[in-house]
C-alpha cells in the first residue's frame, strides 16, 4: 500500500539511533469518544511513525440489548425497539421487522401502504447518505460539506416529521401496513423536495468530484478487493464500489421493487473515491424511485382490514404533531362496548403470530439488513436477531487501514460509514 | 436457482430439509458442520459462498436446547439456505467456521458473548458486546431482566415482565 511519507528527524540523527527509533512502535487508542469514529467506535492502532501496522476495532459501547428487549414485548411493540438499532436508517429496520412478521402471519400490506413504505425508505436512504457525506467531508477538512449535508438531511427529516410525527425512530411501518395515511399536501412537498435535492447533490459533485484535495485524500485509499469484501461479509456500497452489483432490491425483490425502474451503480476501483461515487449515484437513483412512488400512489387503505391484526386505534396528526382521532375516541368511549373491549385486547395482548422462522433481508443504506425472526406461536417474539450491515462491514476495517497512513484511516472509516447503533444493538 | 430447485437438489443429501415460507432449512450434526458448509460452497450449482449471519436460539426444556443458525447466500445464483446445528445443554461447543468464512469471526464472538456457546478453533473468542468480566450470557432465556433502582424514597422499577399489566 502507500509508502510512509514522513519520519520526523530520521535524516538528522545518528544512523544507529535511527535504527532504534524504527523498531519502536506506538499503540494509541482512537475512541470510543473521538469525533472521527462515527459514534462510539474504538480503534486500537499500532503505529510506526505515521504508518498503521495493526488496527483492532473494538465495539460494544452502545449495546442496549435491543434483541433481549424485544423478547419481552408484544409483536407490535417490537417495531419501536428495532427502529432504534441503525438510527440513521430507522425505516429499514421497521420494514424488515414488519415484513418478517407479515410473512409469518401470512398477510400482505395493502398496495398503497407498500408504495408509501418504498417512498419513505428511499427518502431515508438519501437522508442517510447525506449524513455519510456530511461527516465524511468534515473528517477530510471539508467543513462546508458537513453543513450542507446536515442542512439537506433536515429537509428530508421535515418530511418525515410531517408524515410520522417524528424526525427519527418513527415506528411508522407497522405489522400490516402503516398507522395512518400521508398528511395533506405531502405529495406536492415531496415532489418539490426532489427537485431541490437533485440540484443540491449536483452542487456537491461540482464541489468535490474534481477537487484536488478530495481526490488526493480518497483515491487509491482504503482499497478492499471484491474477494476480500465477500470473505468478510461486506455488502452495500462498499461491495458495489468493488465491482460486485449486489443489491437485494434487484436480486431478491421485496415490496414490489422489481416493478420500479432504477439502476445499481457500481465501480471497480474499490477505493474511498469509488464509494463516494457509488453513494452519490445511489442518491439520484433513490430520488428516481421516490418519483415513481408518487406517480403510482392510488387512494386506498394503508392497513390490512383483518381486525385480529390491525392496530385498532386511529390516529390523525393534530396541531401537536400526533394524536388520536376524536371520532374514534368517541366511538370506543361512548358508542360501542365491543369496540372498547377489542381495542384494549389488541393493545395489551397484541396479535398471536403462528410458529415459524423467517430471515427477511432488505437493502439498507449500508448493505444487507437481515432480520432472523422466530415465533413460538405466542403474542411475543421468541427471538429477533438483527444482522446489521455495519456490523459485518466494520470487520473489514483492518484490511483497509493496515499498511496505510493514520490520516488515511480517517478517510477509510468515513467511507465505511458505520452506524454504531446498528453494530452494537 | 429457485429455492424449490435448490431443495430438490439438496434433498438427496439432506432428507430432513424443511421448505417453509419460501425458505429452505437443513439441520446438521455438529460433527459434520464444516464438511457440509464446505460441500455447499464447492458444489458449483449450489455455490453457497457468502455467510450472511450466524446467530442462535435458546429453548430451555427442549432437546437440543440451543440451535446455532447459519444464513448462507450464493452470490452467483442468488439463493439462500439456512443451516441449523442443535447443541445439548451443558455441552455448548461447536466448531468455528472462521476458517471457511472470515466474517464469522465477530458473529461467533457475539453468539459466544450473548449465549455462552463456545466456538472451538476461533482465533479470538472474547466477549464483543458486553464488557470483559460480565457474568452470564444475557440472551439465554434463563437470564432474567434487571429492574432499575431510583433515588425516589427507595422506589424500584421492576423489570417489564414483573410489572402489573
Amino acid at each position: 500500500m502507500n509508502e510512509p511519507v514522513s519520519r520526523i528527524g530520521v535524516g538528522s540523527l545518528d544512523p544507529s539511533a535511527a535504527a532504534d527509533l524504527r523498531e519502536e512502535t506506538m499503540v494509541i487508542n482512537m475512541g470510543p469518544q473521538h469525533p472521527s469514529t462515527h459514534g462510539v467506535l474504538r480503534l486500537l492502532l499500532e503505529l510506526d511513525g505515521e504508518t498503521v501496522i495493526s488496527c483492532r476495532p473494538i465495539v460494544g459501547y452502545l449495546h442496549t440489548g435491543i434483541e433481549k428487549n424485544v423478547e419481552y414485548r408484544t409483536w407490535q411493540q417490537g417495531v419501536t425497539y428495532v427502529t432504534r438499532a441503525d438510527y440513521l436508517a430507522p425505516f429499514f429496520n421497521e420494514l424488515a421487522y414488519s415484513l418478517a412478521a407479515e410473512r409469518l402471519l401470512g398477510i400482505e400490506a395493502p398496495p398503497r401502504a407498500t408504495v408509501i413504505r418504498v417512498l419513505l425508505c428511499e427518502l431515508n436512504r438519501v437522508a442517510s447518505h447525506f449524513v455519510w457525506l456530511a461527516t465524511g467531508g468534515m473528517e477530510l477538512g471539508a467543513v462546508s460539506v458537513m453543513l450542507y449535508g446536515f442542512r439537506e438531511r433536515e429537509l428530508i427529516l421535515d418530511i418525515f416529521e410531517a408524515v410520522t410525527g417524528l424526525r427519527m425512530n418513527h415506528a411508522f411501518i407497522r405489522i400490516g401496513g402503516l398507522p395512518m395515511d400521508l398528511p395533506e399536501a405531502a405529495e406536492e412537498r415531496i415532489r418539490d423536495l426532489i427537485g431541490t435535492l437533485r440540484g443540491r447533490i449536483g452542487e456537491y459533485q461540482a464541489l468535490l468530484s474534481d477537487n484536488p484535495i478530495w481526490l488526493e485524500r480518497n483515491r487509491r485509499v482504503g482499497v478492499l478487493s471484491a474477494e476480500d469484501a465477500l470473505a468478510w461479509g461486506v455488502t452495500g456500497p462498499l461491495l458495489r464500489a468493488a465491482g460486485v452489483p449486489k443489491d437485494i432490491r434487484k436480486d431478491e425483490p421485496y415490496c414490489g421493487y422489481e416493478t420500479y425502474d432504477f439502476d445499481v451503480p457500481t465501480r471497480t476501483e474499490s477505493d474511498c473515491y469509488a464509494r463516494y461515487q457509488v453513494r452519490i449515484e445511489e442518491m439520484y437513483e433513490s430520488l428516481r424511485i421516490v418519483e415513481q412512488c408518487l406517480d403510482r400512489l392510488e387512494p386506498g387503505p394503508v392497513m390490512v382490514e383483518d381486525p385480529k391484526v390491525r392496530w385498532p386505534s386511529q390516529l390523525e396528526v393534530g396541531p401537536d404533531g400526533i394524536g388520536n382521532s376524536p371520532a374514534y375516541v368517541k366511538h370506543i368511549m361512548e358508542e360501542s362496548m365491543e369496540a372498547l373491549i377489542h381495542h384494549f385486547k389488541i393493545l395489551t395482548q397484541g396479535v398471536e403470530v403462528p410458529e415459524g422462522e423467517i430471515y427477511q433481508v432488505v437493502e439498507a443504506p449500508r448493505g444487507e439488513l437481515g432480520l432472523y425472526v422466530v415465533s413460538d406461536g405466542t403474542n411475543i417474539p421468541y427471538r429477533v436477531h438483527m444482522r446489521d450491515p455495519s456490523f459485518a462491514n466494520l470487520q473489514s476495517l483492518p484490511r483497509m487501514i493496515e499498511g496505510g497512513l493514520i490520516a488515511d484511516a480517517i478517510a477509510v472509516i468515513a467511507s465505511v460509514d458505520p452506524v454504531l447503533g446498528g453494530v452494537d444493538r | 436457482m429457485s429455492v424449490e430447485r435448490l431443495a430438490e437438489r439438496l434433498r438427496g443429501r439432506h432428507p430432513d430439509m424443511v421448505l417453509a415460507r419460501g425458505e429452505a432449512t437443513i439441520a446438521v450434526d455438529r460433527s459434520e458442520l464444516l464438511d457440509v458448509l464446505r460441500g455447499l460452497r464447492e458444489d458449483e450449482p449450489v455455490a453457497l459462498d457468502f455467510l450472511s449471519s450466524v446467530t442462535a436460539t435458546d429453548w430451555p426444556g427442549r432437546a437440543p436446547r440451543y440451535w446455532v443458525v447459519y444464513e448462507l447466500l450464493s452470490m452467483a445464483h442468488r439463493h439462500r439456505l439456512r443451516v441449523k446445528v442443535g447443541l445439548p445443554e451443558g455441552d455448548e461447543r461447536i466448531a468455528s467456521v472462521t476458517s471457511l468464512f472470515p466474517t464469522a469471526n465477530w458473529h461467533e464472538r457475539e453468539v459466544f458473548d450473548l449465549f455462552g456457546i463456545v466456538f472451538e478453533g476461533h482465533p479470538d473468542l472474547r466477549r464483543i458486546m458486553l464488557p470483559e468480566g460480565w457474568d452470564g450470557h444475557p440472551l439465554r432465556k434463563t437470564e432474567e431482566l434487571g429492574g432499575v433502582d431510583t433515588p425516589y424514597r427507595g422506589a424500584f422499577i421492576p423489570p417489564v415482565d414483573k410489572r402489573v399489566r
